[in-house]
C-alpha cells in the first residue's frame, strides 16, 4: 500500500503539496508516482520566478522508460527549486515526501488551496485507478 | 576493449594514408589546431580484427531469426548491395551534370514510378532521407494544402492513441496540435470517437493500416469519408506497407498522402540504426508540394526537378536530395521482385504471421486480438504469465536470445499490457518458425519452474543484463584519454 | 519465387494448421472493393544475372569523369577494409540497438565514433549521427534556441557562407517552428563573414549564430572574433565544420575564449563514397550542459549484472518513441552503417593519417588554383585562406565552360553563380588528395579550350 501522508493535499496528476503556512507550497511527487515511474534518472527543475497557472506542466521526471510531466498543483510564482535533485534524482525514489520535493510556488491564491484532494480523496483515487 | 585503448603512440596504419605532405604553410596560425586530435593509432590488422570481433556481438538478419514487430526484418537481398555498389555509381558527385547522371537517373525514375503503382497515389519524391522524415514531409505538405487555401485554422492533427511515436512527434514539428483518437476493442480506430472530434479545426488524420496492434482497419473507408467530408486530409503511415504489398493500395483506401519506409518493405538494410529513406506519394491535389529533388523525363531524357521547378514545394530536406544508395538497393529488389513477386510478398507475410500465430494461440498463448486475422504481425499479451510467474515480458525477451532468437517488439503498442508484437516476414522458412514456438514454449516452462533462470536471462550472450539506470544517471557517452582526464579533475 | 522459401508442403501444412482453405482466404477481412486489380507500371521479375547486366549498363552509361566538385561531398580515397568490414551482415543487416545484449558490436560502435567525433570537435558529448550534414544544422538550430536560457527570442544569424543547401534545408525543416533566420551578408574582397557584417543584422537579440568553417567559398572564417563576439551577446554558437579539415584547423571547442557550444557537420569525408549525395551521416556535437537537448541516439557505457562494462542506447526518454509528442525531435533512425564505416576509417587512419590526407588536398587545390589561373582571364575571387577549395571568376558563362568541360570527362567543379549571382560567371573548385598532377595539368588545358568554345558561342 501507498505511503499517503495525512498532513498533504494531492492533485489528480499524483503531485503532492505541503503548505507551508506562509502562502508559499512545497510540491513534489507522491510515494505511488514514483513507484510507478521506477528508478529516476533525471529531473528538469523550473527556473526560478516563472509564473506558472494551476496545471500548467512546469517540471519533467525521466526514468529510464518514461519521461513524465509534473503539473504545478496551483497558480502563482516559482520561488525555490530543489538542486539536490540535478545531481541525484534518485532522491525522490528514496524520500518522495521529504528531502524528495521538486519545487517551491508563493500562491497568486491561496484559497485554491481547497480545491486539491486530501490524503482520503487521494487514496479513493489510487483504489479507483485499481 | 576499447579501440582507443587498443592506441599506441607512433603506430599507424601508413599504407592508407596519402605519403607525407609538406606542412600547409599556407593556413594561418591562429587558425591551426593546437593539439593532436585524440584518435586511436593503431594497425589496418588490429583495426579489422577489432572491429570483426565486435561485429561478431550482434544478431542480424544474416545470422537470427528476427521477428521484430512493426520492423519488418526480413532478408536483405545480397545482389542489392553489390549492384548499388558498381563503381559508377559509387563514384557519382551529387552535383555531376545530367550528362554524366542518365543512368542513375532512370533508375530514380523509374523507382518513382513504380512506387506510385503499387501504392495507387498520383506522384511520388524519393527525397526523405528516413520513415520519419517522410512523415515530416507528409504532412507538412498537408499544411501546405490547407495553407495555399487560406484554411488556416486547420492546426489539428489527429493520431490514433496506437501509433509509432514518430507521429505525434512529426505533427509537432510542422506545427500542428495533436489529438489522440482511441483505439476500440477490437483493435479498429474508435468510429464513433473519431466522429465526436473532427471539425473545422482537423487537419488530417495520420494512420497505420494494417494498424501497430496488427489487423487491417475494416472502417477504412468510413474514417476516410469522416475525414474528408470534415475537411482533412488522410495520411498514411507505411510502416506496414508489407502486409497489403500488391494486394490493397493506400491511394484506392482513400489517402491522401503516405511514405514508404524503403528499410522495411523494399528490403533496404537496417545497418544497425539506419540509413533508411522514406519516399512519400500524394495524391494529385498535394503534388505541387512534393519535397525536392524529382526526377522527370522527356525527350531529351531525365532531369532533376529543384526549386525553381516547383516553386510550391516544402523545399529541400537534406543537402544533396536523399539516401540515393538505398534508393537504388531499392530499385533493384523491386527489379528483382515484380509485380508477381510483391504481390507474393504480403501474402506469404501474411501466411506466416497467421501460421505463428496459430500455433502460439495452440500453445497457449493469450492473443491481444483473438478474433481477428493477423495481418504480417500480430500481439501475443503475457499479462497472465506475468502474473501467476512473476516474469514479464522484457524477460521473456531477453531469454528468447539466449536461445538464438531475436525478441519481438517488446512494450509496443502501449495500449496491451506486457506485449510481444511479433512480425516473422515471409522470407522465414516454417522450420524458424516452428522452433521460435519450441522455444517459447521452454521459456514459459522456465518461467513457472525456474523463474530466475528467466528473470536473470541472458546468460549465453557477451554481456549479462545492463544497468540501464547507472547509463543514464552517470552519463558516459566518449572515451576521454587518461591525460585529459586528469586535467578535468584537478 | 525470390527470396521465399516455402514449398508446397509447406503451405498446405500450414493453411491446415491456421484452419483455412487458401492464402487468398487470409485477407478476408479487407473490404472487397478495396482489392488491388493489377500493378500496371511494374515490370515482371527479373533474375539477378538480368539485373546485374540492366545495372552494370547503367552505371556505365555516367561514365568515368574526374571530379574537380566539392561544395559539400568529397572525393577521398577509402581503404579497402572500411567497407569490406562495414557490410559484413552482421553490421549489414541488424536492428536498430534496442535489446542491448544482442547488439553489444553496433552500440560499441556507436560509443566509438561518439569518442572519436568529440576528440576531433574538442566538444564533450556527441550523439551517434543524424540523416546529413544539412538535416544535422537544422536539428543544431532547434536544439540552440531550445537550450539558450538567456536569450528567449527564436531567432538566428545565418551567414551567407553557409551551404546554400544547408541554409534550404534548415529552412524546410525548421518553417513552423516560429524561428527567424536571419540573412549575414559577407566580405566580397576576402569571402568571409566579419563581425561588422553580423553587427549589421543583430539590432535585436538572437539565440544562435551559425558560423561554418571552412565556408562555403572554401575560405576560412575569423572563427575566434565571431564566437567572442556573439557569445559576448549571449547568443549560443553553432559551429558547421568538415571533419577532414578539423585534423589540421582548431576544433570548435578551442574557437574564441569558451569555444562553440554546438558543432556539427557533413560526415561523408570520413570513410563514405560520393553515392550521388548519399548515404551520408550529419554529426552533432555539444558542451555537456546541452546534453538533454541533443537529439537523436546515443550510445552510453554501463556495466552488467556481474559489472562488466557493456554498451546501451541511454537518454532515450528525450527520444519520440517515448517522450511521443514532447521529443527533442521526430527523428528515429540514426546513419548506423556509416557511423560503422566513419569509425572504421577514423581507427585506420588515426589523427596523422587524416593530416596527410587534409595537407594533401590542401596542397592539391592550391596548385589546381595556381595552374587554372594561368589560363587567360581566370582568377581566384577571394583574398581570405583557403582549405581544400577555392572559388575562381571565369570570363565566359560557368554553366557553358562546365558543359564543355564535361564533354571532356572532366567535372570542372560547382557553379557558384547560379546560388551568388554578384559574383558574376564564378566556379568553385576542390582537389582532393585523389587528384594527380596529370589530372590537374589535363583539367588545366581543357578549361583552356572550353573557354575559347564559350567565349566564341
Amino acid at each position: 500500500m501507498s505511503n499517503i501522508p495525512s498532513e498533504l493535499k494531492y492533485t489528480e496528476s499524483h503531485e503532492w503539496v505541503k503548505d507551508n503556512g506562509d502562502g508559499t507550497v512545497t510540491v513534489g511527487i507522491t510515494d505511488h508516482a514514483q513507484d510507478a515511474l521506477g528508478d529516476l534518472v533525471f529531473v528538469e527543475l523550473p527556473e526560478i520566478g516563472k509564473q506558472v497557472a494551476a496545471k500548467d506542466a512546469c517540471a519533467v521526471v525521466e526514468s529510464v522508460k518514461a519521461a513524465s510531466d509534473i503539473y504545478s498543483p496551483l497558480s502563482g510564482e516559482v520561488v525555490g527549486a530543489n538542486d539536490v535533485l540535478d545531481g541525484a534524482p534518485e532522491t525522490i525514489n528514496d524520500d518522495a515526501y521529504g528531502e524528495g520535493w521538486i519545487f517551491q510556488l508563493k500562491l497568486s491564491d491561496p484559497s485554491q488551496l481547497d480545491d486539491l484532494m486530501d490524503a482520503g480523496g487521494y487514496e479513493q483515487l489510487l483504489a479507483d485507478e485499481g | 576493449m576499447l579501440i582507443q585503448e587498443h592506441s599506441r603512440p607512433g603506430r599507424r596504419a601508413t599504407a592508407q594514408a596519402p605519403l607525407a605532405t609538406p606542412d600547409p604553410a599556407e593556413l594561418p596560425p591562429a587558425r591551426r589546431r593546437k593539439q593532436r586530435a585524440a584518435l586511436p593509432e593503431v594497425s589496418e590488422l588490429q583495426a579489422v580484427r577489432h572491429y570483426t570481433r565486435l561485429s561478431q556481438q550482434n544478431f542480424s538478419i544474416d545470422t537470427h531469426f528476427y521477428p521484430l514487430g512493426s520492423c519488418t526484418m526480413k532478408y536483405n537481398p545480397r545482389a542489392c548491395n553489390s549492384l548499388a555498389s558498381l563503381p559508377g555509381f559509387l563514384a557519382r558527385h551529387p552535383a555531376a551534370p545530367e550528362s554524366h547522371s542518365q543512368g542513375i537517373m532512370a533508375c530514380l525514375h523509374e523507382l518513382q514510378a513504380m512506387l506510385k503503382s503499387v501504392t495507387g497515389m498520383h506522384a511520388v519524391s524519393l527525397a526523405p532521407a528516413a520513415g520519419a522524415q517522410g512523415e515530416l514531409a507528409g504532412v507538412m505538405m498537408i499544411r501546405a494544402y490547407h495553407d495555399a487555401r487560406g484554411d488556416h485554422a486547420r492546426r489539428e492533427m489527429l493520431v490514433p492513441d496506437a501509433a509509432h511515436g514518430t507521429n505525434p512527434a512529426s505533427a509537432i514539428m510542422a506545427g500542428f496540435q495533436v489529438r489522440e483518437v482511441p483505439t476500440g476493442r477490437d483493435g479498429d480506430v474508435d468510429i464513433d470517437a473519431l466522429r465526436a472530434v473532427v471539425g473545422p479545426q482537423t487537419a488530417g488524420i495520420m494512420l497505420t493500416n494494417p494498424s501497430t496492434v496488427g489487423v487491417f482497419d475494416r472502417n477504412i473507408q468510413a474514417i476516410a469519408k469522416t475525414v474528408h467530408e470534415a475537411g482533412g486530409l488522410l495520411y498514411y503511415d507505411g510502416a506496414n506497407l508489407n502486409a497489403i504489398l500488391g494486394k490493397v493500395r493506400p491511394g484506392d483506401m482513400g489517402f491522401d498522402v503516405i511514405h514508404m519506409n524503403l528499410h522495411k518493405t523494399f528490403s533496404t538494410p537496417h545497418g544497425g540504426g539506419g540509413p533508411g529513406a522514406g519516399p512519400v506519394g500524394v495524391s494529385k491535389r498535394l503534388e505541387p508540394y512534393l519535397p525536392i529533388p524529382l526526377v522527370e523525363q522527356d525527350d531529351d531524357g531525365y532531369h532533376w526537378l529543384d526549386e525553381d521547378d516547383r516553386p510550391e514545394s516544402i523545399g529541400r530536406l537534406t543537402a544533396f536530395g536523399g539516401n540515393m544508395g538505398i534508393l537504388l538497393r531499392a530499385y533493384i529488389y523491386a527489379r528483382l521482385l515484380g509485380a508477381e513477386g510483391m504481390r507474393r510478398v504480403s501474402e506469404f507475410a501474411t501466411l506466416n504471421a497467421n501460421y505463428l500465430q496459430a500455433r502460439l494461440r495452440a500453445a497457449g498463448f493469450q492473443l491481444a486480438y483473438p478474433e481477428r486475422r493477423a495481418s504480417h504481425e500480430f500481439i501475443v499479451t503475457l499479462k497472465k504469465e506475468a502474473k501467476d510467474f512473476g516474469v514479464n515480458t522484457m524477460d521473456v525477451a531477453k531469454r528468447l536470445l539466449d536461445y538464438g532468437y531475436h525478441a519481438p517488439t517488446t512494450y509496443f503498442p502501449l495500449l496491451v499490457p506486457e506485449c510481444l508484437l511479433i512480425e516473422p516476414t515471409e522470407t522465414e522458412p516454417k522450420e524458424a518458425l516452428d522452433g521460435f514456438v519450441e522455444a517459447m514454449i521452454k521459456i514459459r516452462a522456465e518461467a513457472e519452474h525456474e523463474p530466475e533462470t528467466v528473470k536473470q536471462a541472458p546468460h549465453h550472450l557477451p554481456v549479462r543484463r545492463l544497468d540501464d539506470v547507472r547509463a543514464a544517471r552517470q552519463l558516459d557517452v566518449a572515451w576521454k584519454p587518461a591525460a585529459s582526464l586528469a586535467d578535468s579533475q584537478r | 519465387m525470390p527470396f521465399i522459401p516455402h514449398t508446397d508442403a509447406d503451405i498446405a501444412t500450414m493453411l491446415d494448421t491456421i484452419g483455412v482453405d487458401s492464402i487468398e482466404a487470409l485477407f478476408d477481412e479487407i473490404p472487397a472493393e478495396l482489392r488491388a486489380q493489377g500493378l500496371d507500371g511494374i515490370p515482371d521479375g527479373l533474375s539477378e544475372m538480368e539485373v546485374t547486366q540492366l545495372l552494370q549498363a547503367r552505371a556505365r552509361a555516367d561514365g568515368e569523369p574526374t571530379c574537380f566538385i566539392g561544395a559539400g561531398a568529397y572525393d577521398h580515397h577509402i581503404p579497402a577494409a572500411v567497407w569490406q568490414i562495414t557490410t559484413r551482415g552482421e553490421f549489414y543487416s541488424a536492428y536498430t540497438p534496442y535489446q542491448a545484449e544482442a547488439s553489444q558490436g553496433t552500440l560499441q560502435v556507436l560509443y566509438e565514433f561518439q569518442s572519436m567525433m568529440t576528440a576531433l570537435t574538442g566538444l564533450d558529448v556527441s550523439n551517434a549521427s543524424l540523416y546529413d550534414g544539412a538535416s544535422a544544422l537544422a536539428e543544431a538550430v532547434l536544439m540552440a534556441v531550445r537550450s539558450n536560457r538567456k536569450v528567449k527570442q527564436p531567432r538566428v544569424l545565418m551567414p551567407r557562407t553557409v551551404h546554400p543547401f544547408y541554409r534550404r534545408t534548415v529552412a524546410s525543416i525548421v518553417q513552423h517552428q516560429g524561428i527567424e533566420l536571419v540573412e549575414v551578408d559577407y566580405d566580397r574582397r576576402s569571402g568571409q563573414t566579419r563581425v561588422a557584417d553580423c553587427e549589421a543584422v543583430a539590432d535585436q537579440p538572437f539565440a544562435a549564430l551559425v558560423l561554418p568553417q571552412p565556408n562555403v567559398f572554401g575560405v576560412l572564417e575569423e572563427v575566434d572574433a565571431l564566437t567572442d563576439w556573439a557569445q559576448a551577446r549571449d547568443a549560443l554558437v553553432i559551429g558547421v565544420v568538415n571533419p577532414v579539415a578539423l585534423a589540421l584547423l582548431s576544433p570548435p571547442g578551442d574557437w574564441g575564449q569558451a569555444g562553440a557550444d554546438i558543432a556539427c557537420g557533413e560526415g561523408q569525408p570520413l570513410g563514405m563514397p560520393l553515392a550521388s549525395g548519399g548515404p551520408y551521416l550529419g554529426f552533432l556535437c555539444c558542451k555537456q550542459a546541452f546534453i538533454r537537448q541533443l537529439p537523436g541516439r546515443i550510445a552510453g557505457r554501463t556495466q552488467d549484472l556481474d559489472g562488466k562494462i557493456g554498451y546501451t542506447l541511454t537518454l532515450q526518454a528525450r527520444e519520440q518513441h517515448i517522450r511521443r509528442s514532447k521529443a527533442t525531435s521526430n527523428i528515429c533512425t540514426n546513419q548506423g552503417l556509416l557511423v560503422t564505416a566513419a569509425t572504421i576509417h577514423m581507427a585506420i587512419l588515426g589523427a596523422e593519417g587524416l593530416e596527410r590526407v587534409a595537407a594533401a588536398c590542401h596542397a592539391n587545390t592550391a596548385r589546381l588554383s595556381q595552374q587554372l589561373c594561368e589560363v587567360a582571364g581566370v582568377q581566384p575571387i577571394f583574398s581570405g585562406p583557403v582549405f581544400h577549395e577555392r572559388a575562381l571568376s571565369l570570363p565566359a558563362p560557368t554553366e557553358t565552360v562546365l558543359a564543355g568541360l564535361a564533354e571532356q570527362d572532366i567535372l570542372g567543379g560547382f557553379d557558384l553563380g547560379r546560388e551568388y549571382p554578384e559574383l558574376g560567371s564564378a566556379l568553385l573548385v576542390c582537389a582532393t588528395e585523389k587528384r594527380t598532377d596529370a589530372e590537374i595539368a589535363t583539367y588545366r588545358e581543357a578549361l583552356a579550350s572550353a573557354l575559347i568554345i564559350a567565349k566564341a558561342a
